[in-house]
């Protein structure tokens, strides 16, 4: 089993080992920050090379998802390109990929901190989006309502018999849902974070991705 | 110099005559020249030459004396003579003795030196007008091979000296130096090659390394003096249960070093030596002057420690193997060598040196850091006595070496693949080196490797219509330039103490170490203890700290694998009806392991299993060397997770492996059969961390990756980090890349040490003591306190992680309110 239920904003939802969100009932599948390009655009600013096929491994993981789910809607919670150049400077045959995976579905970039405005990928552009009890935007917004968001790429870390554990992790209180990052070469930010401590409720769970999804109360 | 005065007068047939002027000055120095270096004399026309001689033995006169009277005689012309030393110290000590009979002679000869040190102007004349005799290192050659000018530098070179050849020839910088020499020897067909070694055990391989392939190359054996007086310290407190650091013996240590004028105290890692020194300190009531050498020090403070050791300040010196070669000891009267010598070649050259007296005997002694080096250091006495130097037999000429002289070459201007083969199977290391071989690294080198030809930054050589190759971009030739050498450093960051206008530079750890710091740590560094402040930009900031002791031990360092010769000689000793030749506190403990378990045996494999903290624990007693049990531990460790006995995690050290987990080995037979254990390397060997960090080394080495220089590292995480996802990605998509390829075999032979476990496999052939006991042995117990745990991350991790979830989730209450228990999934995602 590698997937966790739960529910939020009296929807029922699963967080998925691979940090993607899968609302079952919409057929929705909501990933957050691809950051595609990220290895381009390090190259690019830095000088630095990151290794190269980031972007076809998350791409590879996005479509092993999108195939077992047969998903109606694919939400892009934004910063799903590392900035707009690298968007257009992804390679022919990426941007193919891409489209096959859009094939007969609805698909909404929603706009992040690092790919703001429209991009000239096929889809729907959107700032946010709001689907029955649910809202999906790309920042955590001050007193939102059964709103899911990425941007923090939460992670969470515990002790069991000595070892330390530390995986991406999905964070949910009442009100909100922070997915983790997708991408491949995303960082992380620690649950025990001052800014994702105010963020979230005192009684707010991490959901631990992995082989198995697992829930634990959100450590900090 | 190592001239001394010395009653043989030895007279030879047929020697070359020494000048009027040159006999004079030795009769004036009350000296007579040694028979090896009149020997090199005679022989001076030999296109190769390797001497073996002692430590104090005139050595490096016997190397130079046929340049000097060759350049005393017939006046030359630009560079006469290359001297290549290891180490960027001795070629500027070299300077100084050499100095002295030159001006002292009058003789008509520049001498210079050329090191990373040297500054841009001196190196620039250098080449413009080169001295007659160039002391350099093999990198700096590298470097001067690699200019446009090269040929017209080297013109006229007539003999090449390399010293210290043993310690070179044992790594790549070795490998690096004959290649060079390999194109030298293009550039001046008459070169002549002497190498100057320690006693070694295979002179013939040092010599088939060093000569021009396939001409002969003739050995001299110097008299090697007389035996070193080596003996183990003994002390009134026994030595602890593991551990490196020898602090009970502090007490035994001072009270030599009062009684003799200088004393070395080697140690095997530079953490053991930071701890052994601040508790020397702390001990030191006489405040004897006591100084602390390692390779992690910032510069200045080891030039000031090797200052006062040159004149004498100091009484001794704290030190690890960054003393070990060639720096003037001075008047070094004992060595001390701190925890087990690990091998025995490198125990006779270490106390070789500390004699500067050619007819006295060295004298050291061994102080065992924990109970079972009692048994290595008594087993190591033994083989010095029997004249038994270990050694293993190097493979051939590594590729990622020859990647790198390619592209050095190709800085140099446009050469031709076929001229350039030739050349390279010059040198003995690659003799046998394949056209096809070779022509794999020349594509390497011009194009990245079929998975990442679509990358320009990789594109770096072209053919050009003349079928010469050239590079597509000279303005490549200064990255190749900045990514020249062989020597990998770990990456480490800079510690200075913390100002507001960045205070005084104290050395270097580890990023590993640095890594796992949080503010509040304290650690020892330069023997002092200071505390964490923060990291900034590239440094940790740190502040000084009264505290007694460090609360974070320490950071790693090199270390070394026991040898096979040792192990097999230790595993004999276990064998005695009694151990007289032990102190009581060992041979007792040896006893009492025999009577609840059993000692190793030669040709079997003892495996002990027990349960202990809460956890099912094996020790499996392989004697394969550190390296191997870790491999070991790491295949083992493998094969317990595919068969459910969710192992948790493993320590390795030179004689056995200790593996817990939460499932007991019931039948440990076929966890052991070779076959399969050589089946799980090969799918091991791709993902592992020990892969990705000799792939490191090698992709740097051949080019692939950008050493880090300062001004483009932002951290060496980062570097790491892309590093090993670029290994995962050729893994992925081009596993039959070269440079995975060059890896494998590195990794094999090197940190993977899968040789010792066939070694070890071979000797033990299925036989197999399994014994099942209820509570730890006495030869296991030292195993629970070692240090470097490998976790392994399995099935174990996510029972844990299910466990602690519920732990928490019960704890908080939480666990029957949000979460609904699914009813049964769907369908499955591939994580």
């Amino acid at each position: 089993m590698n997937c966790h239920d739960f529910s939020f904003a009296s929807a029922s939802l699963k967080a998925l080992g691979s940090g993607a969100l899968w609302w079952p009932d919409e057929a929705l599948l909501c990933i957050s920050d691809l950051h595609l390009g990220k290895s381009e655009r390090v190259a690019r600013r830095s000088g630095q090379s990151l290794p190269p096929y980031e972007t076809h491994d998350t791409l590879t993981r996005l479509a092993a998802d999108l195939a077992h789910s047969n998903a109606r809607i694919v939400v892009c919670l934004g910063d799903s390109f590392d900035d707009l150049t690298a968007a257009a400077a992804l390679p022919d045959d990426i941007r193919l990929w891409i489209t096959r995976l859009q094939a007969g579905r609805r698909w909404i970039w929603i706009e992040g901190n690092h790919d703001p405005g429209p991009l000239e990928f096929g889809g729907e552009h959107l700032q946010e989006l709001t689907v029955g009890p649910l809202t999906f935007r790309h920042i955590a917004a001050p007193d939102a309502q059964g709103e899911v968001s990425g941007h923090y790429h939460p992670k969470a870390d515990l002790q069991a018999r000595g070892r330390r554990i530390s995986r991406p992790a999905f964070l949910c209180d009442s009100n909100r849902l922070i997915l983790p990052a997708y991408g491949t070469y995303t960082g992380g930010l620690r649950s025990h974070s001052d800014v994702l401590g105010r963020l979230m409720q005192p009684k707010a769970l991490a959901i631990l991705t992995g082989p198995v999804p697992t829930c634990i109360p959100m450590p900090r | 110099m190592g001239l001394v005065p010395d009653a043989r007068s030895a007279i030879l047939p047929h020697m070359t005559a020494l000048p009027r002027k040159f006999h004079d000055w030795f009769a004036t120095k009350g000296w007579s020249i040694h028979p090896h270096q009149q020997q090199m004399l005679d022989r001076a026309e030999a296109p190769a030459l390797l001497l073996i001689a002692p430590t104090g033995g005139g050595k490096t006169l016997a190397g130079f004396l046929p340049t000097l009277v060759d350049l005393a005689v017939a006046p030359h012309d630009g560079l006469h003579t290359l001297y290549i030393s290891p180490l960027k110290a001795l070629a500027a000590d070299i300077k100084r003795n050499l100095t002295t009979p030159v001006t002292e002679m009058d003789l008509p000869i520049r001498v210079e030196d050329r090191t990373g040190d040297t500054p841009a102007s001196a190196k620039k004349r250098q080449r413009a007008d080169p001295p007659h005799i160039l002391l350099t290192t093999p990198e700096s050659l590298a470097l001067l091979t690699s200019y446009e000018d090269a040929s017209r530098m080297f013109k006229g070179l007539k003999r090449v000296v390399v010293d210290e050849i043993h310690a070179l020839a044992e790594s790549k910088r070795g490998d690096q130096l004959m290649l060079a020499l390999g194109r030298l020897q293009r550039l001046c067909p008459d070169l002549r090659r002497v190498g100057l070694s320690a006693t070694v055990e295979d002179p013939a391989a040092i010599a088939h390394q060093l000569a021009r392939h396939p001409d002969p190359c003739e050995i001299l054996l110097a008299d090697p003096g007389p035996a070193p007086d080596i003996s183990m310290l003994t002390t009134d407190e026994a030595p602890p249960w593991s551990g490196g650091g020898a602090a009970y013996a502090i007490p035994a240590v001072l009270d030599q070093i009062r009684q003799h004028k200088t004393t070395l105290i080697f140690h095997n890692t530079r953490a053991q030596a930071e701890i052994f020194f601040h508790n020397l300190w702390l001990a030191n009531e006489d405040s004897l002057a006591v100084g602390i050498h390692h390779g992690s020090l910032d510069r200045q403070q080891r030039e000031r420690v090797e200052g006062a050791m040159v004149r004498g300040e100091l009484r001794a010196i704290v030190c690890t193997g960054s003393l070990d070669l060639g720096i003037d000891w001075g008047d070094v009267d004992l060595v001390i060598q701190i925890g087990a010598p690990k091998n025995v070649k490198r125990l006779v050259q270490r106390i070789g040196r500390a004699n500067h007296r050619y007819n006295a005997p060295s004298k050291a002694l061994l102080v065992p850091a924990n109970r079972f080096e009692v048994v290595e250091c008594v087993a190591a006495l033994e083989a010095v006595r029997a004249g038994a130097l270990d050694g293993d037999p190097r493979g051939p000429g590594p590729r990622d070496v020859l990647c790198q002289h390619i592209l050095i070459t190709a800085a140099a201007g446009p050469f031709d693949a076929t001229d350039l083969y030739e050349e390279v199977i010059t040198v003995g290391a690659y003799a046998a080196l394949t056209r096809a071989a070779f022509d794999a690294c020349l594509d390497f080198c011009a194009t990245g490797g079929y998975a990442l030809r679509a990358y320009d930054q990789w594109q770096r050589l072209l053919q050009r219509p003349d079928g010469r190759w050239q590079l597509r971009d000279p303005r490549a030739t200064q990255k190749i330039r900045m990514n020249i050498g062989t020597i990998q450093d770990t990456d480490t960051l800079k510690v200075r103490l913390k100002r507001s206008r960045g205070g005084k530079p104290l050395g270097e750890i580890e990023e590993g170490f640095a890594a796992s710091l949080t503010p509040g740590d304290t650690f020892l560094i330069g023997g002092q203890i200071v505390r964490y402040e923060g990291l900034r930009e590239m440094t940790v900031e740190v502040s000084r700290n009264a505290a007694k002791k460090p609360k974070v031990a320490t950071f790693m360092g090199t270390k070394f694998a026991t040898s096979t010769q040792l192990s097999a000689r230790i595993i004999d000793m276990f064998q005695q009806e009694s151990w007289p030749e032990l102190p009581a506190h060992t041979a007792d403990w040896l006893a009492l392991q025999r009577e609840v378990s059993q000692l190793p045996r030669p040709g079997r494999l003892l495996i002990e299993s027990f349960p202990h903290d809460g956890r099912e624990q094996t020790v499996i007693y392989g004697f394969a060397g550190r390296n191997g049990q870790q491999t070991l531990g790491l295949l083992l460790t493998k094969r317990m997770e595919e068969m459910g006995l969710n192992p948790m995690g493993f320590v390795a050290t030179d004689y056995a492996t200790l593996i817990w987990g939460l499932n007991a080995i019931d039948t440990p037979a076929p966890l052991f059969d070779l076959d399969a254990l050589q089946d799980g390397l090969e799918t091991w060997l791709a993902g592992n961390a020990v892969m990705k960090r000799t792939f490191r080394a090698s992709a740097t080495i051949a080019g692939l990756i950008q050493r880090n220089t300062p001004s483009a590292r932002k951290s060496g995480r980062q570097a790491t980090f892309s590093s090993d996802i670029l290994y995962d990605t050729l893994q992925k998509y081009d596993p039959g890349h070269l440079l995975l390829d060059i890896t494998r075999e590195e990794a094999l032979r090197g940190l993977v040490d899968f040789g010792r476990i066939e070694e070890m496999s071979r000797r033990v052939a299925g036989r197999i003591d399994h014994l099942k006991l209820t509570r730890v042995t006495p030869l296991a117990a030292p195993m629970f306190l070692e240090m470097g745990r490998v976790p392994v991350k399995g099935a174990a991790e996510e029972k844990l992680l299910a466990e602690e979830a519920a732990r928490l989730m019960d704890t908080a209450g939480i666990a029957d309110i949000t979460p609904q228990p699914s009813n049964r999934p769907r369908w499955r995602v591939g994580y």
